[in-house]
């Protein structure tokens, strides 16, 4: 995965909070396989039931929500439903902690901001895009002519700046786990399944 | 002098292979459990042509696709559990195949298999794995780029959370259970309230349950944000895990139990927050929104307005008037099942409720597993169900999520003991409210929510 610091494109508002990765996407999408392409899925019913939904007005890089966005189930499908719609950033007062683990996975940035903050954002944007651009170094945006700043867990920003990989990070550990695994099962040989 | 040291403290060094500069641990993992769910998972792996670290400490089982009623099975789901059976013989995994004796929900099967024992590190693609905290394991739920991680390396990336210690004083009410303790904590802290956190479970009310009940208050952790839950083991812990088929035997469940006495926490352990619940203050609970953090006691009333929450939307969407008494919320259905409430003690109180009764809705009770189901067809429970007029169907996760078929039809209202109210959780357009499994049967029997305390009275 290819890392990025800086982002310039559109953002909508989606002025609710809780909003779950059931209603991301729901579960029935979710035995498709991941070539199938998932942006058509993101928000699937909240857009059926709005033909006007902001989703299908506009070519939307960047979301403002409200909090608690991304709860509920640990389903990486809701990222990806993001990500292959064009999503590339979130900002929202908070954040389910599975999917923030999710999103960086993936490359999305979940970028944390006051209660009053996203109000503000929410009330300039109304129902309309509006401009934004993103500085994953010096952790400020400008949505709508605002300058804001944002909370980010520095490995995770490091993590999107580089896009860097888990496994791939891991293997120059692997020695360590080889002697923590043989040490951990002496010390609690009831650790090992016993049939 | 020693430090004190929190559960979490202790479950984290024993299992912490290294920590790097930037404060993120790498963890060992003890078990890892996958479901349909973990194909890009193991997808992901193809890609990568890797294999498994670790295929004994993997395990792998049909739930959220099982069928749970006889018929035709759509293609899709067929593919679903084909793909992981494949994936299973491929990687030399123990699978709890669809029709093997001991399949279940994976949060049911874990504890009662003894796969999920004390001190473990167990993680799984999904959210509800908390529920395995009531062991006093390190257990939560990971994506699918972190079931790749932990399928090629048995490790997992973590950064150490919070502590959040809830502590229930005093003893719980007849007819109240762990689910309205668990939907009373997330009603007062919000749905978001413990993001962050790990809770650790504390108090007389908490020592006081079954490690049924202690499952279903660390399941609905997540509910409340957190990703992992925690009670201490003791005795009823123990007690439970003796005997089950993955369980250490002999020498080893001795040295186990001495271990495990080590687990909890310090009595001078610090907390970054601690919260206080008199647990005999708590009533039947059940939800009237669309987030598990819009729970109310069943006396009360729609509420008209929710902090400075816009409810309109919500209200519209469950179709409610705000202001309604919760008892005058008129059901069409009820579900009972799912790892929140789907094992044997919760089919015994919806049964004390039910035992004698008509329900005057339709209505599907799936078993958690397929011991809890023949143990429920043992005890006459499935008897009480069907002459109640409640459809008894196989184990799985069922409609809770509706991934398998089983689902709610949009604008109907489901009396559900599962744990999400989100829209379109049960199905399209479908209204849930999340209630005890006694709460449900309840709602059955008189068609609309109630207040089942008076109707367990004279009951035992
Ligand atoms: S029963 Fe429901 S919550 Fe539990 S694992 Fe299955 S789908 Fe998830």
């Amino acid at each position: 995965m290819s890392g990025w610091q800086t982002l310039t494109g559109s953002a909508i508002a989606l002025p609710e909070a809780n909003i779950d990765t059931d209603q991301l996407i729901p579960a029935r999408f979710m035995s498709q396989p991941r070539s199938a392409g998932y942006g058509g899925f993101l928000l699937y019913d909240a857009r059926q039931a709005n033909p006007d939904h902001p989703l299908d007005r506009h070519a939307a890089k960047v979301v403002v929500a409200g909090r608690n966005f991304g709860s509920g189930s640990s389903r990486e499908a809701a990222v990806y439903a993001l990500v292959d719609y064009g999503i590339r950033a979130v900002f929202a007062p908070s954040f389910g902690d599975i999917f923030a683990g999710n999103a960086v996975n993936n490359g999305l940035l979940t970028a944390q901001i006051d209660d009053d903050v996203a109000a503000l954002l929410m009330a300039r944007m109304a129902r309309t895009a509006v401009a934004a651009q993103i500085d994953l170094g010096t952790g400020r945006a400008t949505i709508a002519g605002q300058d804001i700043g944002f909370d980010l867990d520095p490995v995770r920003r490091q993590k999107l700046i580089n896009g860097w990989d888990d496994i791939d990070l891991t293997a120059q550990y692997s020695n360590r786990i080889t002697t923590f695994r043989a040490a951990h099962f002496a010390a609690h040989p009831w650790a090992m399944p016993t049939s | 002098m020693t430090v004190a040291r929190s559960l979490l403290d202790k479950l984290w060094e024993t299992h912490e292979v290294l920590r790097r500069d930037d404060g993120t641990s790498l963890l060992w993992v003890d078990r890892h459990l996958v479901h349909e769910g973990s194909h890009h998972g193991f997808a992901k792996l193809a890609a990568r042509k890797m294999a498994l670290a670790a295929p004994e400490l993997t395990f792998g089982v049909v739930d959220h696709y099982a069928p749970t009623r006889t018929g035709d099975v759509a293609p899709d789901i067929r593919r679903m559990i084909q793909t992981l059976g494949d994936n299973a013989r491929a990687a030399g995994i123990r699978l709890f195949d669809l029709h093997d004796p001991e399949q279940g929900i994976v949060h049911v099967i874990g504890p009662e298999q003894g796969l999920t024992l004390p001190g473990l590190l167990i993680n799984c693609g999904d959210s509800h794995t908390s529920t395995h905290g009531a062991f006093g394991a390190l257990a939560f739920g990971v994506g699918a780029t972190e079931v790749t991680h932990i399928l090629a390396t048995q490790t997992v990336w973590q950064k150490r959370p919070k502590t959040l210690q809830i502590t229930f004083d005093g003893a719980l009410g007849a007819g109240v259970t762990a689910k309205d303790m668990a939907l009373h904590w997330i009603a007062a802290l919000g749905a978001d309230g413990a993001q962050g956190f790990a809770v650790e479970y504390a108090g007389a009310a908490v020592r006081a349950l079954s490690m049924e009940g202690r499952m279903t208050l660390c399941n609905l952790s997540i509910e409340g944000g957190a990703r992992m839950g925690l009670i201490a083991p003791d005795d009823v812990t123990f007690a439970y895990l003796k005997g089950r088929p993955f369980a250490p035997v002999g020498a080893a469940w001795a040295a186990a139990v001495a271990d495990w006495r080590q687990l909890h926490s310090d009595g001078d352990a610090v907390f970054d927050r601690h919260v206080s619940i008199d647990a005999s203050a708590i009533a039947p609970t059940v939800t009237w929104g669309t987030s598990p953090e819009d729970a109310l006691p069943i006396t009360g009333h729609v509420p008209r307005a929710d902090g400075g929450k816009d409810i309109r939307a919500t209200l519209d969407y469950m179709g409610l008037d705000a202001g309604m008494a919760l008892t005058q919320i008129a059901i069409d259905q009820v579900f009972i099942g799912s790892c929140t409430n789907g094992r044997i003690e919760d089919l015994r109180m919806a049964a004390k409720v039910l035992a004698g009764r008509q329900a005057v809705v339709p209505g599907l009770v799936s078993p958690g597993s397929a011991l809890v189901k023949k143990q429920a067809e043992d005890e006459g429970l499935a008897q009480i169900f069907v002459q109640a007029g409640l459809e008894w169907a196989g184990a799985g996760c069922s409609m809770c999520v509706g991934m398998n078929g089983d689902l709610v039809d949009a604008g109907k209202r489901c009396a559900s003991s599962t744990n999400r109210n989100f829209k379109g959780r049960q199905g399209r357009g479908a209204r849930t409210h999340l209630m005890s499994p006694a709460m449900v049967a309840a709602a059955a029997v008189t068609g609309h929510l109630t207040d089942v305390r008076p109707m367990l009275e004279g009951r035992t």
